[in-house]
């Protein structure tokens, strides 16, 4: 400390009295793992990008692809993502009866969607164009099945909070929580809309 | 019943008593030797009745600094046994000439490196540098915890799970064979059928979860828990470079997992990802692990360059040179750390055009960094340097690293590339960055954190020593290596033709003794230390005459850090702060709130390792129980609304009060 020169200028604060009121890390550490979970689609979509038409002799998008079912699909998911928005209307006004009764409309759509999708896999299963068949179909299944697995745990989580919900009301952290879910959901859609046009329209057509 | 060969198959899946390699004597007796250390301690931990505490104040700690150390402590472990494979490495290459075996067989031999590589990667040099992180950045912010305290607990206990797997690995069947990135299609189910691979992919998915969570975590409390004052460009350098790295985790962890999980699959499920047939790429599983692996290094040596520029500045009593030019270098070096993956495979026929990009941005790469090794040079310059512990090791990693980013700038060099590709010449090049750059900065870290963590010095004599050790050990163990692979010895070999290669590998395994030598010094060393800690007692807060916040409170912390949030002016506000005549305020303590510890990351952890141990052993039974149990445990953990309490202001004033004694007694 011995070379230390005392500054004579006016001695600023160097504390706070009053407790430090830290602005909430939530939205901004969801956020990031939302990109995070952004990056592995990436993966699989640039796996999909590269392997995509190493069909190995075997059957080809257009082939297997039923446009009309993935379109009832793709509605069932967008129109899920609507109500969802319903709901965290409902949530702003305080409405706990009508935020539970949109939460459960989104989830039926949810569960829909996932029928369909285990319903088109099956088929494609029986058809001989399982995942182990081509590196393409490899790819599709692990594209579509990740996007397919998140929306599960979407599900799953939708119910815990649904019981939340009606366990605590809409408090501050309830809220919260509607709100992580109401971004991993609509996130899921934005993925969606990629799977749908990169691989199944592309697909079909190109 | 028992002998009904079906319904063990379901129970244990692969497992059987073959798979336990009792006869292997280097096993066995290592095995011996862990298991007698592993009751001793249980049965001291019992003796002394540590379980409760551990339990409560350990294990379930959400207190950053007790995480940080935990981790630092997870990676000192491993690195034991890491070394432990080199030394193995070393004394297998310097013997196995002229028809001599060796000590391994081959397929030994193979799990050995593997092991070694991955272990020093994942479970020593990522725990070391988010130890540090966990440990530092709060201090240095200002903050009293990170934003997540939950989430930096299941991170850590993830890590741990992930190291677990790993060992387990060691006495029940085997490691992989493969190196450590696990090139396919080697890896792949057709090559590689045993567990080896599977023991690799599910140790790191398991760890990976936990370096993404506290990546995002870290983030989250750099960018938010900031004390007030302090902007951006006020922040510590090792903040910045923990920033930096953080943002690498989050951008680059999850490819490492989109990865092993293909390569899981075409292992588990018989998908055609990686494979030769079917229309397979190995080539793309090789991009995007190094598109991860790449980043990697940068993830790790960013940390260190924080903690040097940290040292150079307290130790010459001066504030860093550059300050605005070291924060845009490390941005700068987390930037382009992106453009340069394909470096690693420039034989494998890209092309000209391709190799030239990645040739250039390669060596665009050491711009940055040489700018900050000047940056140290100048802020050295006319300080007044103390030659301590910490300052040493800086003094060593200026010498040794810009060695290895010589090199590195040579084989970034395509033509020369081709040469030297998967040579010792590659061999010696990382480990002369890794080791030079961050284990140097780890140990500088160690060194000049350690009061703070413990309030009582390390031991300077056994520091240098070890410092010694480590530095010539590490030329003794790697100029041969560099010489080798000039003369074109290529990597990962067990047996020698050529008897005229012997020497070198002999100086190289002498060399590898010498930094045993160095880490047995340094445990010396923790041990002096704490034998003579009433001598080598800091009851100011601030042995070294730091500069940032972390030197302004107590050593050990309080569990609150602050007792009041710091208000920052300049950078390297400590310093600011004792220049400008701060008085420590010692009355006026308001209750401060804190999140409250909690089971459930250590659980969910522990279901983890059960998981993992299942799907690598296929007990598919167990896949589903463990599987389900993580759910419940982890959404029953979502139903605890009251995580939080209050430490009262009579306590805050007793703690505080005990320290303004302390300081009132050192003048």
């Amino acid at each position: 400390m011995s070379n230390t020169k005392i500054d004579t200028s006016e001695k600023p604060q160097f504390f706070l009295e009053e407790d430090h009121h830290v602005e909430s890390s939530t939205n901004l550490g969801f956020w990031l793992y939302l990109m995070s979970d952004c990056l592995i689609f990436a993966v699989l979509f640039a796996t999909y990008a590269v392997v995509g038409r190493n069909y190995a002799a075997g059957p080809s998008p257009a082939d297997l692809f039923e446009l009309p079912l993935v379109a009832v699909n793709t509605a069932m998911l967008l129109l899920s993502s609507i109500t969802y928005g319903f709901a965290m209307l409902q949530m702003e006004r305080n409405a706990k009866a009508e935020t539970l009764f949109w939460l459960a409309i989104t989830g039926v759509f949810g569960a829909v969607f996932i029928g369909l999708e285990i319903y088109e896999f099956v088929n494609l299963i029986h058809e001989g164009a399982g995942p182990q068949r081509s590196a393409f179909l490899s790819a599709f299944f692990t594209l579509v099945g990740t996007h397919g697995l998140h929306v599960t745990f979407g599900i799953i989580w939708l119910i815990t909070l649904m019981v939340q919900v009606s366990m605590h009301g809409l408090i501050a952290e309830n809220k919260r929580r509607l709100m992580c879910l109401s971004m991993f959901w609509h996130f899921l859609d934005v993925v969606w809309i990629g799977v749908f046009s990169f691989v199944y329209l592309i697909g079909v057509v190109g | 019943m028992f002998s009904n060969p079906d319904l063990l198959k379901f129970i244990f899946g692969r497992l059987t008593l073959e798979s336990i390699p009792y006869h292997e004597p280097i096993l066995v007796a290592t095995f011996c030797g862990v298991a007698v250390g592993g009751i001793a301690m249980l049965a001291l931990i019992t003796y002394m009745k540590w379980w409760g505490p551990l339990w409560k104040d350990w294990i379930t700690s959400v207190d950053h600094k007790k995480i940080g150390i935990m981790y630092i402590i997870l990676a000192i472990v491993m690195l034991l046994r890491g070394f432990a494979d080199a030394l193995m490495m070393r004394a297998q290459q310097a013997m196995a000439f002229n028809g001599n075996e060796g000590i391994f067989p081959p397929h030994h031999y193979d799990q050995v490196f593997t092991a070694h590589g991955v272990i020093m990667i994942f479970f020593v040099a990522m725990p070391f540098v988010t130890g540090f992180m966990n440990f530092v950045v709060p201090l240095q912010i200002g903050a009293r915890d990170v934003s997540f305290p939950f989430l930096n607990n299941f991170s850590f206990w993830m890590t741990t799970a992930g190291a677990i797997v790993v060992m387990i690995s060691l006495f029940v069947g085997e490691f992989a064979r493969t190196g450590w990135l696990a090139y396919p299609p080697l890896s792949g189910a057709e090559y590689s059928p045993g567990v080896g691979v599977d023991y690799y992919i599910w140790g790191l998915q398991v760890a990976g979860v936990g370096t993404t969570l506290s990546g995002i975590n870290l983030i989250a409390t750099i960018v938010k828990m900031r004390a007030p004052g302090m902007s951006f460009m006020k922040m510590p350098v090792f903040t910045w470079t923990s920033l930096c790295t953080n943002i690498l985790i989050v951008a680059t962890f999850p490819i490492l997992t989109a990865t092993l999980v293909l390569l899981s699959l075409d292992r588990y499920v018989g998908t055609n990802f990686f494979t030769n047939d079917l229309g397979g790429n190995p080539m793309m599983y090789i991009n995007l692990i190094w598109i991860w692996g790449h980043p990697e290094v940068y993830i790790l040596v960013l940390p260190a360059f924080g903690i040097f520029s940290e040292v150079v500045a307290t130790f010459s009593g001066k504030r860093l040179f550059g300050y605005a030019s070291m924060v845009y270098a490390t941005c700068v070096i987390m930037i382009l750390s992106y453009l340069v993956w394909l470096h690693h495979f420039f034989t494998m026929g890209s092309g000209a055009s391709v190799n030239a990009f990645f040739g250039i941005t390669t060596m665009i790469i050491s711009i940055p960094t040489g700018a900050k090794i000047f940056n140290w040079l100048f802020t050295m310059y006319r300080g007044r340097i103390r030659y301590e512990v910490p300052m040493l090791w800086t003094v060593g990693f200026m010498v040794t690293f810009v060695i290895g980013g010589m090199t590195g700038v040579m084989l970034a060099v395509p033509p020369a590339d081709f040469v030297l590709h998967n040579s010792l010449f590659l061999i010696a090049h990382f480990h002369n960055v890794i080791i030079g750059g961050v284990l140097f900065g780890l140990l500088a870290g160690v060194n000049y954190w350690f009061p703070k963590a413990f309030g009582f010095k390390l031991d300077p004599f056994w520091g240098k020593l070890s410092f010694w050790f480590w530095l010539v050990g590490f030329y003794f163990a790697f100029m041969p290596l560099y010489v080798l692979g000039l003369m074109g010895v290529t990597r990962r070999m067990s047996q020698f033709e050529d008897p005229s290669l012997q020497i070198w590998f002999i100086i190289a395994a002498f060399g590898a003794a010498l930094i045993a030598a160095g880490i047995g010094c340094f445990l010396i060393q923790l041990v002096v230390s704490y034998i003579k800690r009433e001598e080598l007692k800091d009851e100011t807060g601030d042995p070294w005459n730091g500069r940032t916040l972390e030197w302004s409170t107590s050593s050990p912390p309080p569990d609150y850090n602050f007792a009041f949030t710091p208000v920052v002016h300049d950078h390297d506000s400590w310093y600011d702060m004792k220049n400008r005549g701060y008085e420590r305020p010692v009355k006026g303590y308001r209750p401060i709130h804190m999140p409250k510890n909690t089971g459930a990351g250590a659980i969910l952890s522990a279901l983890n390792l059960v998981l993992a141990f299942a799907l690598i052993w296929y007990m598919w039974w167990l896949v589903v129980v463990s599987f389900v149990a993580i759910l419940v445990v982890a959404i029953g953990h979502t139903f605890n609304y009251k995580r939080d309490f209050y430490i009262t202001a009579e306590e805050v004033t007793a703690e505080e009060n005990k320290r303004t004694e302390l300081l009132a007694k050192q003048v």
